[in-house]
């Protein structure tokens, strides 16, 4: 077995020893409901899809997904085992990746869980379910998004409540950088070209052209190397930080 | 070569702060060698250059001939390391937490289980192998840590206070568990037990201000004492001082010491000038003036005497070269 995997079945395993998983899956699936049937009115818009379920997942994993990556390593710092993994003959790459690997499959099995929607759907009408499917795909890149942000703030603090706070705020900013109040922030005085840069890192810009069912390339992109830089952030900080 | 341990001019800087300045060692198979020194000395931060997990600001470590620098993952494979501590996963059962070091470690299959077993047995975990880590006692997670340690039967076994907080029978047991392995494999210890030098290691060094201070075996560290030769007698109090004044004249006695012990009897140590032995001089003078004694013994010398003597002295020095 490669050492990444050991990696993520020994989180995935912590995930459901102590009583996270099981209070982060019952309010994920609260919360979907209530936005999906009273906020997003599923039944009332007489539409055979899922938008009012997937619309309001930017907003639910700006809260909950900082929850799930919080502990990933300020716990580890705090209680000395980074020094107990960081000696065992594994490098620092496979525990990121194997870390992180763990708290996505945690969230896409929270985001499996939310099947009863997609059968409600289907028994009361004719969904197209390849868009439903494109919904999913989204749904769980916009998650490791937030993940990989928020793997990288816990790297940087032993405090799992700072780790939570800056990684909601950071998510929040990613949600809003394509509104008014952020960009606003930067038009009067930055040139169009940053103004343009910031908008196309908002999350619902791209989270959206997924949910319609176009899944282009680009989308997929931007999610995957953003993953990608902040995991690389992740190692840096836990090199830097590792002896404090 | 059986030079299991190489460290060359090992220096850590944390900012300002020079944790560790200077360190050379070499650690053979066979050998148990003692970190000694106050808290703060730079013992912990050489065992962690050592095992990989902070990287030197200046200076090599080479660990069964693998560069912990350049080839960190080989060098990591042949240690076993308890860091200070102990520390474990919490919500891990120590089953589940051996199982997972054993994966880490490659080893699988019957291997694995035997590895696991083995190390189990050795620690005496059996009884508590399912119980979440951190709702052992202290003794217990010690242990846990120890185990994991061994797991893989390593080469090279670094162990930061392994007997800290484990109470006087479980001390022993991990002190011959360390004896038993020695022969095998080189073994470094950090303690703040002296007893523990004399009673596993074969070889013992004091680090302070993160330097070494001394390295030798606990017989010389021991000579260094200015007890050691010193020579003690129990005697009936009615007599002791007459005896003290006796021994007080003898040539090369430097100097005589007394306690009382309980049942009226008073315990008196004649200290030889420069660690000369003086116990056939002493029986002499038993044996013209005809005294009853309780007890004679030479003394070894006080490690908790020269401990202090050699950490206080560096902290002079360093305060010396600082102002």
């Amino acid at each position: 077995m490669s050492r990444t995997l050991i990696i993520l079945k020994r989180e995935l395993n912590a995930y459901f020893a102590t009583p996270v998983a099981y209070v982060f899956i019952v309010i994920f699936l609260l919360l979907t409901g209530v936005f999906t049937f009273h906020i997003g009115e599923l039944y009332e818009r007489n539409q055979a899809d899922l938008e009012p379920f997937f619309r309001f997942h930017p907003w639910l994993y700006m809260l909950l997904i900082p929850a799930i990556s919080m502990r990933l390593w300020s716990e580890e710092r705090k209680a000395g085992t980074l020094e107990l993994l960081m000696t065992l003959p594994i490098s620092l790459v496979e525990a990121v990746i194997g870390k992180f690997l763990a708290a996505w499959c945690f969230t896409a099995i929270a985001l499996m869980l939310t099947f009863p929607v997609w059968i409600t759907i289907n028994y009361l009408g004719d969904p197209d379910n390849t868009v439903i499917l494109a919904g999913y795909l989204g749904s769980l890149l916009l998650a490791g998004g937030c993940l990989a942000i928020g793997s990288f703030i816990s790297a940087l603090t032993k405090n799992q409540v700072i780790a939570f706070v800056i990684s909601f705020v950071i998510c929040f900013a990613f949600n809003l950088s394509g509104f008014p109040l952020v960009l606003d922030m930067f038009s009067s005085w930055a040139p169009q070209a940053i103004v343009d840069v910031i908008s196309s890192f908002s999350f619902l810009t791209h989270f959206e052209s997924i949910l319609k069912g176009v899944v282009d390339i680009r989308d997929i992109i931007f999610f995957g190397s953003l993953i990608a830089f902040f995991l690389y952030a992740n190692v840096l900080a836990i090199e830097a930080k590792k002896g404090s | 070569m059986d030079n299991l341990i190489s460290v060359k001019g090992l220096h850590k800087h944390f900012g300002n702060l020079v944790a560790v300045d200077g360190i050379d060692l070499e650690v053979q198979k066979g050998e148990v060698l003692g970190f000694l020194g106050p808290n703060g000395a730079g013992k912990s931060t050489t065992m962690k250059m050592i095992t990989g997990f902070l990287a030197p600001t200046a200076g090599s470590v080479d660990v069964c001939q693998h560069d912990v620098a350049n080839d960190p993952i080989a060098a990591k494979t042949c240690i076993g390391y308890l860091p200070e501590g102990a520390p474990a996963y919490g919500e891990m059962t120590p089953a589940s937490f051996l199982n997972f070091v054993a994966d880490v470690r490659g080893l699988v299959g019957r291997g694995k289980a035997d590895a696991i077993g083995k190390a189990v047995e050795k620690i005496n975990l059996e009884s508590v192998m399912h119980q979440p880590i951190e709702t052992l006692s202290k003794g217990f997670k010690r242990r846990v840590g120890l185990a994991q340690a061994i797991l893989h039967d390593p080469q090279v076994l670094i162990l930061d206070e392994p007997t800290d907080g484990l109470d006087p029978n479980q001390k022993h047991e991990v002190r011959t568990l360390i004896k038993e392995m020695a022969p095998e494999k080189a073994i470094v210890i950090s303690t703040h037990i002296l007893e523990e030098v004399d009673a596993v290691c074969s070889r013992a060094v004091i680090i302070a201000k993160g330097r070494l201070l001394f390295s030798g075996t606990p017989a010389e560290f021991a000579a260094h004492s200015h007890y050691h030769n010193a020579v003690t007698i129990s005697v009936a109090s009615d007599i002791a001082a007459s005896i003290e004044k006796t021994l007080a004249v003898l040539p090369d006695v430097f100097n005589v010491e007394s306690t009382v012990l309980d049942g009226g009897l008073i315990r008196v140590t004649a200290i030889p000038k420069d660690n000369k032995p003086i116990v056939g001089d002493i029986q002499n003078c038993i044996r013209q003036h005809d005294w009853k004694i309780d007890e004679l013994f030479v003394e070894p010398g006080r490690l908790d005497e020269v401990f202090r003597t050699m950490t206080t002295e560096a902290r002079s020095i360093g305060e010396e070269t600082r102002t």
